[in-house]
């Protein structure tokens, strides 16, 4: 089924590297400075309204922070800018990923936050055979069964932070559990994460709820988790939804009794509006504020000297794309043009995040710690590794 | 009354050769764009057939839209000339079967009843995987445009797609021209005008609704087909009631029932769109107020239909 | 299911249908009683929930907020009839459609250019700011009962005006035959402005006090612009009564359809609606 499109993707792939490998053989250095007296034109697809707005923010932000840290300059050529705001709307997505790729000719794509957009945009990119740097949607099949060599995630699987949960659950002797989530992709990719790897460490999910996406009435499910009396509970919720269910959850008398984890998205970039109501909720996710290694410091203090705002996981993200970036083109000495040496480079990379040091899986996703984390006052307090370099396990991907 | 149409023929004749020769200079970002304005204007015009015609006014014209284009989607790279009809038949059996239940409500009623039809497909297509959920289903390849060994057209080309969107464009606004001059399509106008007096001249008006309803249908199959095979993924927000909204908005904006209206306030809204968004993160503020600006001073929309056949 | 449970599940969708009725019933009055299709209906809910938590933090009150807010929406509504809507009355329905969808476009971008685009949180106002324990484990927070009562006094007052009083009487008069009313010596350009500054006030109100139980976010307001359209449908224009006992149909089918059909609960609230239209194309409560 899947064989042919991606066959179609590689050989255009193929034909770029091709070209580009006959021009490096060719006359060696020639096209190298060719290439450096233009900029390298990064498109930056990502939402700047609605309400990932912040998100795409946090990432641009950051990205351009790593990019000003090196003089603007990235692989010895000057980066420019083309950004387009996505909306996060998926009916658009092809329209905006071609403004960029067809209209702003540019040399690399980086995008986007909403996982519908992504796949789209994804699509887009392949045919056109240009360099893709995910800097969040963590649709798994992204990096699975939709995976291609010219694109690279910086971010995480929808699976992978909520995967290590299951075994912190079942190791406190959590036999039995709960979960909750919206009835869509992201959150029902994020159960099957956590029901595996609780499934590996012994435990059972006894019943799986959902609600329609983005619906936010949840007094019906909570009173149905009060009367199935589970050990635990275990979550998917992110931005205004996952306000309003932590608040509902505390206001319904659960927090007492049935203690609630999810992953780390329920208490990102929401502490304030929950209030009260997060004060000690655990998550996973692949970064805490509070990470104490020396590389998270300072790029929090840069970030926040940089944009007067708090580094977050998506700023995390965002400035890893760029480091990603960074190091493909220093391997081709900026000519980015060169995917032929440039991609096995990336591959390659240890990039050191502020989240902890990672690598890429051949899949192009992340392998990196996932952090158990603790949500006191407006920090998620890092408590310890959750599950060291953790891999997607990229069902379905065929690179090759 | 032949003035009138001999102009109307040369703008469209003018029309159609400036959009031939527009990929002489266009580049291809802007081909592409113009492909998608001309599918657009395709799904306008089919629910104008609706709501500027018949005085039907759907808010559920997504669902045929998106029926076809998952149609599609879940083909495995066919033949364009029988998934193609396949897949507009598809939407025309799902127009036929629920405008058989729906046609019975009228005014906001029926605006109702075709938004909740529509949206119970939105839900079930977004959360069951067998359809890629609301990540959206990728087309594993486009359709394959061979006829008896001789490849007609490259689907994997722009221009190509370019081309045929064009074709289908102009065929549509022929036949649906031609559908407004028949006797057919003045039972419609007076459905619209005065349902009551046309069911005392005899006429099963309720026959004539669900013939235009299942007509829209496929056309708007037609639209969506074009719009997966453009984009080659589908995403259920392609037959939300947000895509039923922009079309309502393009036919109200551009003028009901004069079919060119409405295929120009297809490219109107995605125009202003595509250039107010590159002059600020606000655009839609622009939009907004570019769209009450011509409710308020535009009464009649950006075409306006002639005075003796208005409306309301 | 226990017989306990099942109450409490029942109590979950009579307070979901209030709270459904809140939002919708401005809709009701500017729908139902003008004949203006108002899609910003959702944007001035969402206009009431930013009054609510931009008042909150100015004056340090919740109770005083939300009067503040009441005064602001209502002069918003009076401003934006005489400017926009005064001039669609005589005009075909679909032009109030466009117009109102171009107020969503703005307002939307003037709420991202004010407030920017955070989640927001309200806190619960006291005395209301506390839980009551139902069983061993589920308690009930005591605000979402009394946004209930406040649903329920609203739906009261709003049926004894419009049933019972002067004010109700030209209301109904009007949406009636206009031209008559204005013989009668009314002034129906000043009711009808009134009518539509009241329902602009109901749906503020409606965003203000769901503030503190939900959060304040973007987007907020196209969430609940289709929901309040079904209520008002299944009731049957014009119909409070209707409304009520429809956005308490559909609170109760939200409930239990997630709970026995989780796999299609998002189709529930459009299957009930279609159900009932082809039942009774008029809606529960509708007039011929």
């Amino acid at each position: 089924m899947k064989q042919r499109k991606l066959l179609q993707g590689r050989r255009k792939f193929l034909k770029t590297a091709a070209g580009a490998a006959a021009l490096t053989t060719g006359a060696l250095h020639a096209p190298y400075i060719l290439a450096q007296a233009s900029k390298i034109k990064v498109g930056l697809m990502l939402p700047y309204t609605g309400t990932y707005a912040q998100l795409g923010i946090a990432i641009t932000d950051a990205f351009k922070l790593h990019v000003n840290e090196n003089g603007g300059m990235l692989g010895g050529r000057g980066i420019e800018f083309a950004q387009v705001d996505d909306e996060s709307e998926p009916a658009k997505a092809t329209d905006n990923a071609n403004r960029l790729i067809e209209r702003e000719k540019v040399d690399v794509l980086v995008g986007t936050v909403h996982s519908g957009v992504a796949m789209a945009m994804a699509k887009v990119s392949r045919e056109a055979g240009v360099l893709t740097i995910c800097p969040n949607a963590g649709a798994d099949a992204l990096t699975a069964a939709a995976c291609a060599p010219t694109f690279f995630r910086t971010s995480f699987s929808n699976w992978q932070p909520a995967y290590p949960m299951g075994k912190v659950l079942a190791d406190r002797g959590v036999k039995n559990v709960v979960t909750l989530t919206w009835k869509y992709a992201a959150g029902e990719e994020s159960i099957n994460g956590f029901k595996e790897g609780f499934a590996q460490a012994g435990g059972k999910v006894t019943k799986e709820l959902t609600l329609p996406f983005p619906q936010v009435e949840f007094q019906a499910l909570l009173t149905e988790i009060a009367s199935l009396k589970p050990d635990a509970v275990f979550v998917f919720f992110a931005g205004g939804g996952a306000v309003k269910f932590v608040k509902d959850y505390a206001a319904a008398g659960l927090r007492k009794t049935i203690p609630l984890y999810g992953s780390g998205f329920l208490t990102d970039g929401t502490l304030q509006a929950q209030g009260e109501a997060a004060q000690g909720l655990e998550t996973t996710l692949h970064y805490g504020d509070s990470l104490i290694l020396p590389k998270n410091l300072a790029f929090r203090e840069m970030y926040n000297k940089a944009t007067g705002r708090e580094a977050d996981v998506y700023a995390v993200q965002g400035y890893d794309a760029a480091q990603l970036l960074r190091i493909g083109l220093e391997a081709v000495r900026g000519d980015i043009k060169a995917k032929k040496h440039m991609i096995p480079a990336m591959e390659r990379a240890e990039i050191d995040s502020p989240r902890g040091k990672f690598t890429l899986s051949k899949a192009h996703n992340p392998v990196q710690d996932i952090y158990l984390r603790k949500a006191v006052g407006l920090e998620n307090k890092v408590q310890g590794v959750a599950h060291k370099a953790l891999a997607d396990p990229a069902r379905g991907c065929k690179m090759t | 009354m032949m003035g009138r149409q001999a102009a109307r023929r040369a703008l469209l004749a003018v029309l159609v050769i400036a959009l031939a020769l527009f990929p002489l200079v266009g580049a291809k970002f802007y081909l592409t764009y113009a492909t998608k304005i001309m599918i657009m204007a395709i799904f306008a015009m089919s629910l104008d057939l609706l709501v500027g015609v018949t005085g039907l006014v759907s808010l559920g014209h997504a669902l045929y839209f998106g029926a076809a284009g998952y149609a599609l989607a879940m083909m495995d790279g066919p033949s364009l000339w029988w998934s193609l009809p396949a897949s507009m038949a598809l939407a025309a059996l799902a127009a036929l079967a629920i405008g058989a239940l729906v046609l019975r409500a009228s005014g906001i009623y029926f605006i109702m009843v075709t938004l909740a039809f529509a949206q119970m497909a939105y839900f079930f297509v977004r959360d069951s995987s067998y359809f890629g959920g609301s990540d959206g289903k990728y087309l594993n390849a486009r359709p394959d445009a061979s006829l008896f060994g001789w490849r007609a057209l490259d689907l994997d080309s722009h221009l190509h797609r370019y081309y045929l969107a064009l074709a289908l464009a102009l065929a549509v606004y022929v036949l649906l021209r031609r559908v407004l001059g028949s006797a057919f399509g003045r039972v419609l106008v007076g459905i619209r005008d005065n349902e009551a007096r046309m069911r005392s001249l005899g006429f099963a008006t309720f026959r004539y609704k669900l013939a235009a309803f299942v007509l829209a249908g496929a056309l708007a199959g037609l639209a969506g087909y074009l719009t997966a095979l453009q984009d080659g993924i589908m995403n259920p927000e392609q037959l939300g009631w947000n895509r039923s909204g922009e079309a309502l908005v393009m036919v109200i904006l551009g003028g009901m029932g004069t079919l060119a209206g409405p295929a120009l306030g297809a490219g109107a809204l995605m125009a202003l769109e595509l250039v107010f968004s590159t002059w600020t993160k606000h655009w839609q503020l622009l939009l907004g107020v570019f769209v009450i600006g011509v409710v308020l001073f535009m009464p009649r929309g950006l075409l306006a239909r002639r005075k003796e056949s208005g409306h309301g | 299911m226990d017989f306990a449970t099942f109450l409490i599940q029942l109590l979950n969708g009579v307070q979901y249908g209030l709270l459904l009725f809140l939002i919708a019933s401005g809709l009701t009055l500017i729908f139902g009683i003008m004949g203006v299709i108002n899609l910003a209906h959702g944007s001035f809910y969402m206009i009431g929930a930013y009054l609510a938590f931009w008042l909150t933090g100015a004056l340090g009150n919740f109770w005083l907020a939300l009067l503040a807010g009441v005064a602001l929406s209502v002069l918003l509504g009076v401003a934006l009839e005489w400017l926009l809507v005064r001039h669609l009355y005589r005009r075909d329905h679909l032009y109030q459609v466009l117009l109102t969808y171009g107020l969503i476009l703005v307002f939307e971008e003037l709420r991202s250019i004010l407030f920017g685009d955070d989640v927001h949180g309200v806190t619960v106002p006291s005395p209301f700011n506390f839980s009551l324990r139902l069983t061993d484990t589920l308690s009930y927070s005591v605000y979402r009962l009394a946004m209930s009562a406040i649903c329920l006094a609203l739906a009261a007052a709003m049926y004894w005006t419009i049933a019972r009083t002067r004010l109700g009487m030209m209301i109904r008069a009007g949406s009636v035959n206009r031209e008559m009313v204005q013989a009668l010596g009314i002034n129906v350009g000043l009711l009808y402005r009134l009518v539509f500054a009241l329902g602009v006030a109901l749906a503020a109100f409606a965003g203000m006090l769901a503030a503190p139980a939900a959060s304040v976010f973007p987007g907020m307001g196209n969430q609940v612009l289709i929901v309040s359209f079904v209520v008002v449908v299944i009731g049957g224009l014009g119909s409070v009564r209707g409304a009520l006992v429809a956005a308490l149909l559909i609170g109760l089918a939200d409930v239990f359809g997630q709970l026995a059909f989780p796999q299609l609960s998002g189709m529930t609230v459009y299957l009930v609606m279609a159900v009932v239209l082809l039942w009774r194309p008029r809606g529960l409560f509708g007039s011929a």
